[in-house]
Formats: structure tokens, sequence, C-alpha cells
């Protein structure tokens, strides 16, 4: 079952305008931030959603041209696990996962027997009496995938489907999650804001950002060469961009920097991991082929380590440990020096829009 | 001793606010106080009590039912803004709630009248006749009362999160099977809230009734027409009546205590 989405939607304000594909076997995260068309794409697969223009296939079928042709979500063979779960709150565990079975023709002993065997598969059999009221959100999480399987759906779409977990459960809902995408054999597709969600569970990643696709990739193209600041900000990194010559980058917006690669020339972006950035209180001597002055413009402490954010040309962010604060005296509006070794610039051509 | 503080209580909030609640109780009180307690067992098992009795009961459960099966689904229809101009639809479903009965009534004859509108054509092609008949007093109660159904579910089926359907759709439910195992289970007791209002003001109807349907006892005088009648003969009975009625309507409020006497505290 392949998808084949080539096309717009509109709600209200907002278009979502893409053209993709989306392979069985492959477990595709969505990630973007809030109103960047993530659910919106998800609702047009499931049908929720008409399409304005353009068309969605599955497999060869057009099951919605924006005109003509509309395919019903409950002739599309999808699995939705909506964001929060929707779990309905008057049927009990089995009961919610015997509703699609039941929905699509099978008898009430049927569905039953069909939701308990769901149910066992996914190690939640003690649960099946139990009222979604009197369950734990992780479990609500397994339920919902339960019932959307239940169905034998050959398309699992999943709306933030750890958004509602605490940090606690979140790790291990997902790891669980992880088996049964991967042991998913047709399309799984899942939409979420969290980078390290799209990381951990992805074979694919495709950005959206204002309804448009900005980088499609795997996790490792995005942490290595990520196509926009808001993906470079995911990843945690500094991305400049600029023009290269003669192993020399002139950074958009002010600054200079040595690369490795002499022959690169065009338009460029490059990635800074704050970590090779190293800070100084005076000039810097040594090896390192980038040293340039700054200001500090704020520190921002995470876990053991502090982001300084540089005011410089150009700017990055650089993460050293409290002593090395405390060492050099950082405050906000500290005169420093960066530097940083040419090698460890990650420079690459800029992506075409 | 000390008492705790937990809101300031100026005079110019309290008198007032005390006048309300005794313009409220006294009245109460007084019926209470004039009910012939003696005698009221008597009354109420009177002939012309138990049918006016029997005839509320039955007249505004049948007016509920038809206010619920046709109501729900203008109330969905209006949650769902499928007509052109949601808001006028829902104006004109308000309009019996603000008109006085009477008015209804006179509305009520205007299409189903033997010479109305309507009510020409279901003489003349069916030989129904509405007025002066127990249908026209179910027809005059559910005019009035039907408003506080689909106002009560609309709010339900606006307020109600589309992801459980959506799921449901997804799920492989046809609309009937969303809609009967999903919507109405989600919205149940906005729906018992509804229809308990509906059938609190269909037994109290007065106005349309008396104006549409008459007063013919065992017909379609009902209770509160038969207090009305007693009143200018046997003030006792309009008393012991109207006791009866106040029974009930507690009955109903303590039954419903969770849904409407939940403060913001609650």
């Amino acid at each position: 079952m392949t998808i084949t989405f080539d096309a717009s939607v509109t709600r209200g304000p907002f278009t979502l305008r893409i053209a993709t594909e989306f392979e069985p076997g492959t477990v595709v995260a969505v990630l973007g931030p809030n109103g960047s068309g993530k659910s919106t794409l998800l609702r047009a697969i499931a049908g929720l959603q008409p399409v304005s223009a353009g068309s969605i296939g599955i497999d060869s079928v057009i099951v919605d041209d924006g005109s003509q042709v509309f395919m019903p979500p409950q002739a599309r063979a999808i699995g939705l696990v909506p964001q929060d779960y929707a779990l309905f709150p008057h049927l009990s565990v089995r009961d919610n996962v015997a509703f699609g079975p039941r929905s699509r023709g099978a008898g009430r002993r049927a569905a039953s027997d069909l939701a308990d065997a769901t149910l066992v598969r996914l190690g939640i059999s003690d649960l099946s009496n139990r009222k979604p009221s009197e369950i734990s959100g992780g479990q609500a999480q397994r339920v919902a995938l339960a019932r959307a399987l239940a169905t034998n759906p050959s398309i699992l779409l999943l709306d933030e489907p750890l958004a509602a977990l605490d940090v606690e459960t979140r790790d291990a809902v997902r790891a669980e999650l992880d088996i049964h995408l991967t042991s998913f054999a047709g399309c799984a597709i899942f939409v979420t804001h969290d980078p390290l969600d799209a990381l951990l569970l992805a074979d694919r990643v495709l950005v959206l950002e204002e309804g448009r696709i900005v980088q499609d990739g795997t996790p490792v193209d995005l942490a290595h060469q990520p196509a926009t600041t808001y993906v470079a900000a995911l990843m945690g990194v500094t991305l400049l961009r600029g023009s290269a010559e003669g192993g020399l980058m002139s950074v958009d917006g002010g600054g200079e920097l040595h690369i490795a690669d002499a022959t690169t020339v065009g338009r460029v972006q490059c990635v800074v991991r704050p970590e090779s950035v190293t800070l100084h209180r005076h000039q810097p001597e040594g090896s390192a082929r980038n040293t340039w002055p700054g200001i500090v413009r704020s520190l921002q402490p995470s876990h053991d380590r502090v982001r300084v954010l540089i005011d410089s040309e150009p700017s990055v962010v650089a993460v050293v440990t409290p002593a090395a604060i405390a060492e050099l005296g950082l405050v906000t509006g500290t005169p420093v020096w960066l530097s940083m070794k040419a090698v460890d610039l990650a420079v690459y051509p800029s992506p075409a829009h | 001793m000390s008492t705790r503080r937990t809101s300031p209580r100026p005079a110019f909030l309290v008198i007032p606010g005390t006048i309300a609640l005794a313009f409220l109780i006294i009245p109460l009180l007084a019926l209470l106080w004039q009910a012939p307690w003696g005698d009221i067992a008597s009354i109420i098992s009177s002939p012309l009590a138990l049918d006016a009795l029997r005839l509320s009961l039955a007249t505004s459960l049948t007016a509920t039912a038809f206010a619920a099966v046709v109501g729900v689904p203008l109330a969905w229809l209006l949650a769902r803004d499928v007509f052109p101009a949601t808001r006028l639809v829902r104006a004109i479903v308000i309009v019996p709630l603000l008109l006085p009965p009477v008015v209804s009534g006179v509305m009520l004859l205007s299409a189903f009248g033997r010479r109305g509108f309507v009510g020409q054509y279901l003489y003349s092609a069916f030989d129904i006749q509405l007025p002066f008949t127990t249908a026209g007093v179910v027809l005059a109660e559910a005019f009035v009362a039907m408003p506080f159904l689909i106002i009560t579910l609309e709010g339900a089926f606006r307020t109600l999160d589309r992801r459980y359907e959506d799921a449901a759709i997804t799920l492989g439910a046809s609309s009937w099977t969303v809609f009967r195992r999903v919507t109405i289970p989600l919205i149940a007791p906005s729906l018992l809230a509804g229809a308990v209002l509906c059938w609190a003001r269909a037994l109290g109807e007065f106005g349309a009734t008396i104006t549409f349907a008459g007063n013919l006892p065992g017909v379609t005088q009902t209770m509160p027409l038969a207090v009305y009648s007693a009143l200018e003969s046997d003030r006792d009975a309009a008393i012991a009546l109207s006791v009866l009625l106040l029974a009930v309507c507690v009955g109903v409020l303590v039954a419903l205590r969770g849904y409407y006497l939940k403060g913001s505290s609650a």
C-alpha cells in the first residue's frame, strides 16, 4: 500500500501543499511546529478532511481528487490513533477495541474474540474489562493502538502518539511503540512536534513548516544537514547560511569562517555543533583556524551543561560546563573570544526550495 | 471563637438578596401552609384529579418523546452549522421559549386549526382534527417545551470532542453507528437534562394548551388546567393539586440534583 499524496488542503486561511509518497514498511515521522499542517496531512489521508485540489492515491486507486472522487474514511483501510487517544469513555477497553471489527460487520462474539486476541498481542489483556477512565496514560496509548490495529489496517496514522504522556512513562511507551511500528507491514505515519520521537521512531522524517515540506530525509540527514533554522534548532545546533569560495565562507549577516574544503563554491549552509565552539576571555592562539570576538547574550542551563548564546559575527551557541562559566566569569554582556576548528564545520550546499 | 472569613458580606448585597430569597420562599411556604392536609388524599384520588394527572403524564411524556425524536436531530444540525443561517434558525427555535404561551396557542390554531394553514388540509384530506383533542395537547406542549431540549443539546453537541467521532469513522462505523454508539452515549447526561427540562415545561404548560386544545375534563384538561378550573369552584382542591405538581417538580430536582444544583464550587 503506497500512498501517493500530491494535493493541497485548505482550512480557513491555511493551506497545506505537498507532494510525496509513503512506502509500506517505512515509519515516517511528520515533524513540525504547531500550525505547520501535520494533523491536516493525517486527516486528509484518513479522509476526515477532503483535499481542495490535487489527489491522494492509495496504491493505484485515487481516493480523493478534490472534486468527483472521494472515498469515505470507512472504506480506506486506515487505523487512526487520535491525539490524546480519544478512547470511547462509555465503553470498556475490550469494547473499544471491538468497535472497529463490529463496525466492519463482524458479529458481537467474533468482534469480542478479535479484540481479546489483539489485547493479548499487545500485552494488555488484563485491562480488557476496565473503562478508559480507570487506566493510565501509557495504557491508554496501547489501547488506542490496539483499537486501531484490530481492523487490520494497511495504513497506520498516529497523531502525537506520545504527547499526552509524562516524562517517566514516555520512554517506556516509546520503546514499545517502536516495536509495534517496526513490525507493522503497511505505511506507518505519525505526527509529532518532538524531534526525539522522530529521531528514535522513524525511518524517514518529513519536516513541515507553514504547510510545505522543508526537509525530507533520514534522522541522520536531519542531524547532519538541517535544511532550516527550525530543524537546526530542534537538533540543538546552529545553522549558518552563506557563500563559500576558496576555503572561506562568508556568512549572511556578517562574519567569515575558514572551512576545510577549499573546493566548495556557491551558496552553502553549515552546522555549528555547540560542543565544537570553545570560549576564551582573551584572543586565543592555537591551531583553531577560526577565532572571532563576541558578547554573551544569554546563558541557558540544561542538565549538567550551560548553553551560551553569543552575539558575534557569526552568532553561534556554545555549550560549556558550569565550572567553565565560573572560571571564565561569564554573565550576560561579558566580552568573549570564540574559537573553532575548520574541520568541525559541516558545510553542505544549500538545499534548493 | 473565631470564624473563618470566607467572603465579605456587604449589606447592600445581603439585604436585597435576602428579599429575593424571601420572595421565592414565602409563596412556597404559603401553599404548604394552606394545603388541606386532612383532605388531600381524597382530593387527589378523585376521578377528576386522577384523570387530569393521568392526562398530564401521558401528554407531557409523549410531547417529550416527540421533542427528543425530532429535536435531537435539529440540535445536531444546529451544532454542526449545516444551515446557511444558523443564528436565524436558532432564533426561530428560541421564539416559543420567550413567547407568551397564549400567543403560541393562537399560532398553533392558525397553523393546525380546522381552517388553519395546514389544519384545513389535514381535516379535508385525512379527517384529522387537532384542536380540542388530546393530540392537540401534546402538540401545544411540544411546541412550547421543545426549545429547552434543543438548546440544551445543541450546547452538548457543540462542546463534544470531535475526535471521538473521527476515531469511530476511521474504524469503519457508518454515520448512523457513530451517532448511535458514540455521539448519543457521550451526550447522554445532557440528553437526560434536556429531556427533563422539556418534560417539566410540558407538564406545566397552560396557556398554549387552553388556547389550542381547550379545557375538556378527561380529554384536554391537564393538571394546570384542572388547578385553574378548581380555583373558581373549590379552592382547597386547587391548592391540593398544586401541592401535587410541586411535589413532582421537587422530585425531579432531587433526581437531577447532580446536574442543576452544582454550584461553581462543585
